[in-house]
């Protein structure tokens, strides 16, 4: 439940701040939405049901699913590339406003 | 076959790419490491071709690992085929980049190749997750090329490109995130018919597909293509449309064949989807006055078509859009060569500055005029063909309305490809005015940045007339791609043979 309301927020969040016409504003709201997608990642493993993956400790039933934490790692460095790509996008030009016709 | 071979597909070229970011020397070096892999992968997918001809499928698991774990690459006659087409298109347009000089760009050489591998992954990976990673593989060296001409509306055209796609691919990761947590894997073949047994997995999987569709371009989600694919050079415009709306349109044929088993009762959808994108892409070109706006927003009108295919589902309807797939990719590279050759040399797209280009380039105004009517579908061309095939398999499945609309729309399509050609090669030259005074209002010109020239060098329109006679080819012998086709349909819809590869059962 935590997890859903923490998704939801970030979402929410993220939406509101793409829809603004600045484009350092956008890339923050796309910074939150990849949070949230990667969040939501970790929940498709079961995160409510499993615990911590530590041998001798858990049994290897319930331990944590490693394959969604690879698949949010991998999305944490693809999101992570264009962000900075996207930071150059609003640093060139005159100003980061998105909007008008170019 | 060593299916062990695929993953070379993408190797080679991420190699070259990594040999020609550390050595840039000597110039010829940059060319043959950019042309030497794609005509490697040229003749891969022809052989490949050949050899999933008979129904065969072949497929690969990665580092050996066990069924289920490992991430298989899979090639069959519909992946085979795309293969080759894309590596003819890469090929053809690396050489219109070489002959405009933009392979001296210290990065594109490089960019060009990632962006192939990237294409070649997305085509025969087996598994879902990969198809996104392969995905942004071949994004990112697309924001890179778009922002690589240092013009101002190339980054601006960048800037909507990348927000968006960025945006889908984190819809397509939400998806694949659904689907994972429903299914319990994200592998394709262990998903077969698992949307259809499940509404679960269906939500996840349409929302995989509708990811799909905002970059394909279907309408309503369409608006960005036209803004951003107008704005870089006349090369790097007929890589990304001939690539990048086609990997997500062979995604969508293939997820929706396998993992919704052609699921009859959701096809409706695709079915009024696809029509309003045929209909609303070519009226929107109608109001265009620039050639390459026009060649855009027709971009648009045939993903309906193409993707009519798959709305159909049924083994005519599906054969139809394979062809018009592949007959598309072709044709709208042509022009947008072809075109390119003209905004290259001439500095300008715009219909009203350009004029008696006929008589002054008659080699690019047969090119153009070949290329212009097979996608209006005229005899003897290929998208005649294809739009036979098409109309006649929704005739067959007792779509009238659609049928009609679809014919409908070639007039219109045909009608716009005349004012083109009245435009730009049949109308007196315009009146040398001076210089516009103020830069604002019409001022919507295309420059690639290279000074005004008198003829458009051989080289240069090369390509354009290479393509156009593929696909005059491909009209005159259409039986030998529409058997291919049709092996292809054939897979899409009895998808058995696919599942047991990839999973190995």
């Amino acid at each position: 439940m935590t997890l859903a309301i923490t998704i939801g927020v970030l979402i929410a969040g993220a939406v509101y701040l793409i829809l603004q016409r600045g484009m350092v504003r956008v890339v923050l709201g796309f910074v939150l939405l990849s949070h949230g997608v990667n969040l939501l990642l970790l929940s498709a493993g079961g995160a409510f049901r499993r615990e911590q993956p530590l041998l001798g400790v858990v049994s290897p039933e319930s331990a944590a699913d490693p394959l969604p934490q690879a698949l949010a790692l991998t999305a944490i460095v693809i999101a992570f590339s264009i962000t900075i790509y996207m930071l150059t996008l609003a640093a060139t030009g005159k100003d980061d406003d998105t909007g008008g016709s170019p | 076959m060593n299916t062990a071979l695929l993953p070379l597909l993408i190797a080679v070229p991420l190699l070259g790419a990594a040999l020609l970011i550390v050595v840039d020397r000597p110039r010829w070096l940059g060319r043959a490491v950019l042309l030497g892999p794609n005509i490697g992968a040229l003749a891969a997918g022809v052989f490949l071709t050949w050899l999933t001809r008979g129904g065969r499928v072949h497929a690969h698991n990665l580092g050996l690992w066990r069924d289920g774990v490992a991430i298989p690459f899979v090639a069959d006659t519909f992946s085979a085929l795309m293969v080759t087409t894309t590596a003819l298109l890469l090929l053809v347009c690396s050489l219109f980049a070489v002959a405009t000089g933009e392979t001296t760009r210290r990065l594109f050489p490089p960019l060009v190749l990632v962006l192939s591998a990237g294409v070649y992954g997305a085509l025969l990976t087996g598994d879902l997750f990969n198809l996104f990673v392969f995905v942004e593989v071949m994004l990112l060296p697309a924001y890179g090329l778009l922002a690589i001409a240092g013009t101002v509306r190339g980054l601006l055209g960048g800037r909507v490109y990348v927000t968006v796609n960025l945006l889908t691919s984190t819809i397509f990761l939400a998806g694949v995130a659904l689907v994972y947590g429903v299914a319990g894997t994200v592998q394709v073949g262990e998903l077969a018919g698992a949307a259809r047994q499940s509404p679960l997995v269906a939500v996840g999987m349409g929302v995989v597909l509708l990811a799909l569709s905002i970059k394909t371009a279907v309408v309503p989600m369409h608006g960005w293509l036209a803004r951003a694919y107008t704005a870089p050079s006349p090369a790097v415009t007929a890589l990304l449309s001939g690539l990048h709306t086609k990997v997500a349109i062979y995604a969508i044929y293939r997820l929706y064949a396998v993992v919704f088993d052609g699921d009859a009762s959701l096809l409706w959808m695709g079915l009024v989807a696809f029509t309003v994108t045929m209909l609303i892409g070519v009226l929107g070109a109608v109001g265009e006055n620039d050639t390459r706006s026009i060649l855009v927003f027709h971009m648009i009108s045939q993903i309906g078509y193409i993707l009519l295919g798959v709305a159909l589902f049924t083994e005519a309807g599906l054969m139809a859009g394979i062809f018009y797939l592949v007959h598309h990719m072709v044709v709208k590279a042509s022009l947008f060569l072809s075109t390119g050759a003209v905004e290259y040399t001439y500095g300008t797209g715009e219909l009203d500055r350009l004029g008696e280009l006929a008589r002054r380039e008659p080699l690019v105004a047969l090119a153009f005029l070949v290329a212009a009517l097979s996608l209006a579908g005229m005899p003897p061309f290929s998208g005649f063909v294809a739009k036979l095939t098409l109309v006649a398999a929704a005739f067959e499945a007792g779509q009238w309305l659609v049928a009609a609309v679809a014919v409908a729309v070639s007039l219109i399509t045909l009608m716009s490809m005349l004012k083109i050609w009245g435009g730009a090669f049949w109308s007196r030259p315009p009146e040398p005015e001076p210089e516009p005074v103020s830069g604002t209002g019409a001022s919507t010109t295309l420059t690639t940045g290279s000074p005004v020239r008198t003829r458009v060098p051989t080289a240069v329109l090369l390509p354009a007339v290479v393509l156009a006679g593929v696909t005059l080819c491909v009209g005159l012998g259409a039986e030998v791609l529409l058997a291919l086709s049709a092996q292809a349909a054939a897979h899409l819809l009895d998808t058995s043979a696919y599942v047991e590869a990839v999973t190995g059962r």
